[in-house]
């Protein structure tokens, strides 16, 4: 009878874990099965070519928005990028007693700022100083998000560079900088690689940052003038009243996540096969 | 490993050293770099909200009234939302996470495991504007028209339970939130439950304990810290949290018990207020919340951060 119990005990929780799976995952493919929904009902080709119409006309697109998101996102990874690899670098090969822990801390801390907080940050470092909101801002921000992750992630996929081809290298008389250029990057590249796409797809994401930074434009937007961004309009169109700002929210929302999930896929399942990808 | 890699190498020529020495200092000025924009940081929290320090002090943590026109700051609701929803999203998310952590380490076979774990991973993916867009045109009609009337028929009699059924809300927020801290949960949970060593389940096992007594009364307990530190991980970015919040909390600055009120969260108030925040006072009072969140994930992150190492590093060790 005790065993008995036991058993069905054994069966019913685990079980439940199995359930606990399925709820889960069952997330995810209902966000994507909504997106695809909703989305392909309301993406169409003026979606990519016509600018935004005022509010309350039906149709326009989102034409400045995807070029305002490329160029925030564009400009964000040319100053985070370098930045956070060369701090990745520094923390795997020429890490000093003192300032490296301190450096890793960092990264980590800042890795876990709210973005929210980062926004009031590139606030006060450029929009302050500039007067007027721009989308120069809001790739500080980003890059801001962007360099603590590249840094830590180029760290560990450098770390894993087997020390056998760094002494190689270092036995057939190649320097310290010229092992890194020319053995430890090349051999850590495909994660490093991963690492970046990761970020950026992720930088890609954010919104809460460039709520107060490169805020909204009607038209074309440019470096010094506020500008619209694809993740500021889908917010933007989605607390509106009408019905078409939502549909195209909706087909703004399928267009985001169909990059991002895209630039996902690609790093963890073609470039990073067999890498473990670390969290940031 | 940099140390190792010096030793053996053989004495170099001076102009060698001078390479070396140079990419060192670039390499080094680039990590300075991160050091020094996390200082700006919360030299700038501290700077910007010198106004309202000042003028409220310690007050404005525990004054519960928030009118810009008039000129009065209070935190308290906005902290107060922020916790319950960040507490509620938790309540959720933890059993569910961590049971689903329990069945990929435990029970699936590896290469299911790793597939569903990167489905897990794609959720973290999703921006999260995306998940506000979700919930504020499925989720809110849904929660209106038939969770909380649910809620209120069978569980009316208590506090949080009550009041009318607006979909946005406490509770609402709370929802989206724990769908967002899965996939931290469940993948930290899941790496501490496989550090767990072998010898442990089968020992347990071998004493005549079924597959669920010795994952609960063994494996469990020896991954906990990692467990817990999930959970911290997840409560720091619950807390920090803004879009999907911000789009169905439903924006009220006041404090309410039941969980179906519409209430304002720190990362909300500043998101919509921010940018057009006049005045000293006001943007002051907006970037002091953002000191008191930045401080509050601060602490979560760093325990999650402490609890992570522990148990990662107790696992290998016996390994």
């Amino acid at each position: 009878m005790r065993l008995l119990w036991r058993k069905a005990v054994n069966n019913i929780m685990l079980g439940l874990t199995a359930v606990c799976t399925l709820i889960t995952i069952s997330a995810l493919f209902v966000i994507l099965a909504y997106l695809v929904y909703n989305g392909g009902k309301s993406l169409d080709w003026n979606f990519f070519t016509k600018l935004p119409l005022s509010a309350g006309e039906t149709g326009g697109g989102m034409a400045n928005a995807i070029v305002g998101s490329i160029q925030i996102i564009g400009l964000a990874a040319l100053i985070g990028l370098p930045i956070g690899f060369l701090a990745g670098v520094y923390l795997s090969e020429f890490e000093d007693k003192a300032l490296a822990p301190l450096v890793r801390y960092t990264a980590d801390l800042l890795n876990g700022v709210p973005s929210i907080i980062v926004g009031i940050l590139a606030w006060t470092l450029v929009v302050v100083p500039m007067r007027h909101f721009s989308a120069l801002a809001g790739s500080v921000a980003l890059s801001i998000m962007l360099i603590p992750i590249v840094t830590r992630q180029t760290e560990q996929f450098l770390r894993e560079v087997p020390m056998s081809l760094r002494e190689g290298a270092l036995a057939l008389g190649a320097n310290k900088w010229k092992m890194i250029a020319t053995v430890v990057v090349p051999a850590g590249s495909k994660g490093v690689l991963t690492g970046m796409i990761l970020g950026v797809a992720r930088i890609a994401g954010e919104t809460a940052p460039l709520l107060f930074t490169s805020l909204n434009n009607q038209f074309w937007g440019g470096l010094n003038q506020p500008t619209s961004t694809l993740t500021y309009m889908i917010w933007y169109r989605a607390i509106s009243p009408y019905d078409d700002w939502h549909r195209q929210a909706w087909a703004a929302g399928l267009v985001l996540i169909a990059l991002v999930l895209l630039a996902n896929i690609l790093a963890r399942l073609v470039l990073a096969r067999g890498i473990s990808v670390p969290r940031t | 490993m940099a140390t190792t890699a010096t030793l053996i190498q053989p004495k170099a020529t001076s102009k060698q050293q001078v390479g070396d020495k140079v990419a060192h200092l670039i390499t080094l000025i680039f990590a300075a770099t991160v050091v020094l924009v996390a200082v700006i940081l919360v030299f700038e929290l501290w700077w910007q909200s010198a106004a309202t320090r000042q003028k409220l002090g310690w007050g404005f943590l525990f004054s519960s009234n928030w009118n810009p026109v008039t000129g009065e700051f209070g935190a308290l609701p906005f902290i107060y939302g922020t916790v319950v929803t960040s507490v509620l999203a938790l309540a959720i998310s933890v059993p569910l996470g961590v049971g689903a952590a329990i069945f990929l380490s435990e029970l699936a076979p590896a290469g299911i495991s790793s597939a569903l774990t990167f489905l897990v991973e794609l959720l973290a993916a999703i921006p999260s504007v995306i998940y506000g867009l979700l919930a504020i045109f499925t989720l809110v009609p849904l929660m209106r028209s038939y969770g909380e009337p649910f809620l209120k028929s069978t569980l009316g009699f208590l506090p949080f339970f009550q009041g009318p059924a607006y979909g946005v809300g406490f509770l609402t927020a709370g929802l989206i939130l724990a769908v967002m801290t899965f996939p931290f949960i469940i993948s930290v949970s899941r790496e501490s439950l496989l550090a767990v060593p072998r010898e442990q389940r089968e020992a347990a096992l071998s004493l005549g304990a079924t597959k669920w007594e010795s994952t609960w009364q063994v494996v469990v307990p020896y991954a906990k810290l990692g467990i817990v530190g999930s959970i911290f991980l997840a409560l720091a970015r619950a807390l920090g949290e803004t879009m999907a919040v911000t789009m169905v909390i439903g924006n009220d600055p006041s404090i309410h018990a039941s969980l179906f009120a519409p209430g304002y969260s720190i990362a909300a108030v500043i998101a919509n207020e921010f940018s057009e925040a006049t005045g000293t006072l006001y943007p002051a009072a907006l970037v002091e919340l953002g000191l008191v969140l930045f401080c509050l994930t601060i602490v979560m992150n760093g325990l999650a951060r402490l609890l992570i190492i522990a148990t990662t590093r107790k696992g290998s060790k016996r390994v």
